[in-house]
């Protein structure tokens, strides 16, 4: 008799996750559909994840933001929160909300006493809560938890890795930062190996963390330490995508099965590490206030489509987004509607 | 089997004396003795924030943290650690390449953190090095 794990294993992975996603500016808008009701492998796993968890599998919306370093003066940025406010802004203008958000680190900047970086966690908490959204997810960064183990982040906005279903794909949050060395850890990857032991090795995850899980850029920070063995871990999965931010720039990788990333920022945009020696902030220029703060759309070219052929538009903001004066809508429509300039690449 | 009893001797040695080097000693030859280059991590720089080494001469880094734990990550060397303070890190290494090698300090160290960085040239050792305190140099990592 056929092991029920064996046949979701075989489960054909372009069943799954599709990345249709869209992005709105500053932040990422991703779009999951990660199971084809016509499929009968996909009803196969329909009835896995409503067994596990009592959640059948169903296209869903959500956003990533990354590295709003709430507290942060410039130079180079001088508007403090303002592309964050305004990322906020942007969202719930939406008409299709999404079901959560994620926050992938250096929520705060870091501070130099505990209750003036608490009283920033406070600040953030408090324009996070603006957001028209059913629940928001974060991992820590450096700033806001390598210092002091992660003990004020944990006082704020709970454990530090953890993980959760959601209508079908796994969510699991890492924690590479708040040992002070850039890792996850022995604890952590025993964890991560238990949580995902339930899984067959077909079913959708999706890893959220500050760091790049591999060698971006070992020299500017732009790594993991002990990030062979957290892909070491996942490398059996045949259906995971790892979202992050740190770097405070757009970056597309794919290591084995696994494609990765990252987010921009929120705050200001660090230079290309190909083309230059050195990491630097990039300056503020008073004329494009959110340069180089700019939106991504990914787009599903549709379930019968192989999902790995994604559409993805990336959205540089201009002053009109400055000003409030575009809607999500006409960034999505992109094509250098009111503010937005866009570009189409397929990742 | 033998190596790993040494390794483990080693490794006894390291932490009874304070001093750890990674693994094995960098190969030998014969009579060569390791020199030493002695580094001191502190916010937000290192002392000093410059070495020569020798092209295929050994070297032991000894590296010490004047207030709290600071990282110490040179990928070309396939060196990163922490440097806890009150502990003396050591590693032994043999520069087999010539060039010019960043060295930061990655574990979080505060808001100065980010430039916190040092540089290692390795030159020919038979080359005059301008700078710095020690220098006859090393490579291959006994890590």
């Amino acid at each position: 008799m056929e092991d029920q794990r064996d046949r979701q294993n075989r489960i054909d992975r372009r069943s799954f996750l599709r990345i249709a996603g869209t992005s709105i500016g500053i932040g990422v808008l991703y779009e999951f559909a990660p199971f084809l009701e016509r499929r009968a492998e996909a009803s196969e796993m329909n009835g896995y994840f409503k067994k596990a968890n009592g959640e059948a599998p169903a296209s869903f919306t959500f956003a990533q933001f990354s590295d709003p370093h709430v507290g942060f003066q410039g130079p180079p940025d001088p508007l403090g929160t303002k592309a964050f406010e305004s990322a906020v802004a942007l969202l719930n203008k939406s008409p299709q909300q999404p079901d959560f958000v994620l926050f992938t680190g250096d929520l705060t900047h870091d501070a130099d006493t505990r209750d003036a970086h608490a009283q920033r966690m406070q600040l953030f908490k408090k324009i996070a809560g603006g957001i028209r959204t059913r629940a928001i997810h974060t991992v820590p960064g450096e700033n806001d938890a390598a210092l002091d183990g992660g003990v004020l982040y944990r006082e704020h906005f709970g454990e530090s890795h953890y993980s959760f279903d959601h209508k079908g794909v796994h969510f699991v949050a890492l924690d590479n930062v708040s040992q002070g060395s850039p890792q996850v850890g022995p604890a952590q990857l025993a964890w991560l190996k238990a949580d995902l032991a339930r899984f067959p090795k077909t079913a959708p995850i999706i890893v959220f963390t500050h760091r790049p899980l591999f060698d971006l850029k070992p020299e500017w920070e732009w790594f993991t330490r002990d990030g062979d063995a957290v892909m070491n871990t996942l490398a059996p999965y045949e259906n995971v995508t790892v979202l992050y931010g740190h770097i405070h720039r757009h970056d597309v990788h794919q290591s084995g099965n696994v494609k990765h990333y990252a987010a921009r920022s929120l705050i200001f945009a660090f230079n290309d590490p190909a083309t230059n020696e050195n990491k630097k902030q990039l300056p503020f220029d008073k004329d494009d206030p959110f340069k180089d703060l700019g939106i991504r759309l990914v787009t599903s070219k549709g379930p019968e489509n192989n999902p790995a052929d994604v559409g993805v538009n990336d959205i540089v903001l201009t002053k009109a987004e400055f000003a409030g004066l575009s809607g999500i809508q006409q960034m999505i429509k992109g094509n250098n509607s009111i503010g937005g300039s866009s570009s189409n690449d397929s990742d | 089997m033998i190596l790993t009893k040494q390794l483990a001797v080693l490794g006894i040695l390291g932490l009874t004396t304070g001093l750890f080097t990674y693994g094995a000693p960098a190969p030998a030859r014969a009579a060569e003795t390791a020199q030493v280059v002695k580094i001191t991590a502190s916010k937000f720089h290192f002392t000093p924030d410059r070495i020569v080494l020798a092209k295929d001469q050994p070297v032991t880094l000894q590296l010490t943290s004047a207030d709290r734990t600071h990282g110490f990550m040179v990928r070309a060397f396939g060196i990163d650690t922490d440097i806890e303070p009150g502990k003396t890190t050591a590693i032994t290494i043999r520069p087999e390449k010539i060039g010019t090698y960043t060295t930061i300090c990655d574990h979080y160290c505060g808001l100065g953190h980010g430039g916190m960085k040092m540089t290692i040239v390795v030159q020919e050792a038979s080359a005059k090095s301008s700078a710095a305190p020690v220098v006859s140099a090393s490579n291959t990592v006994s890590k």
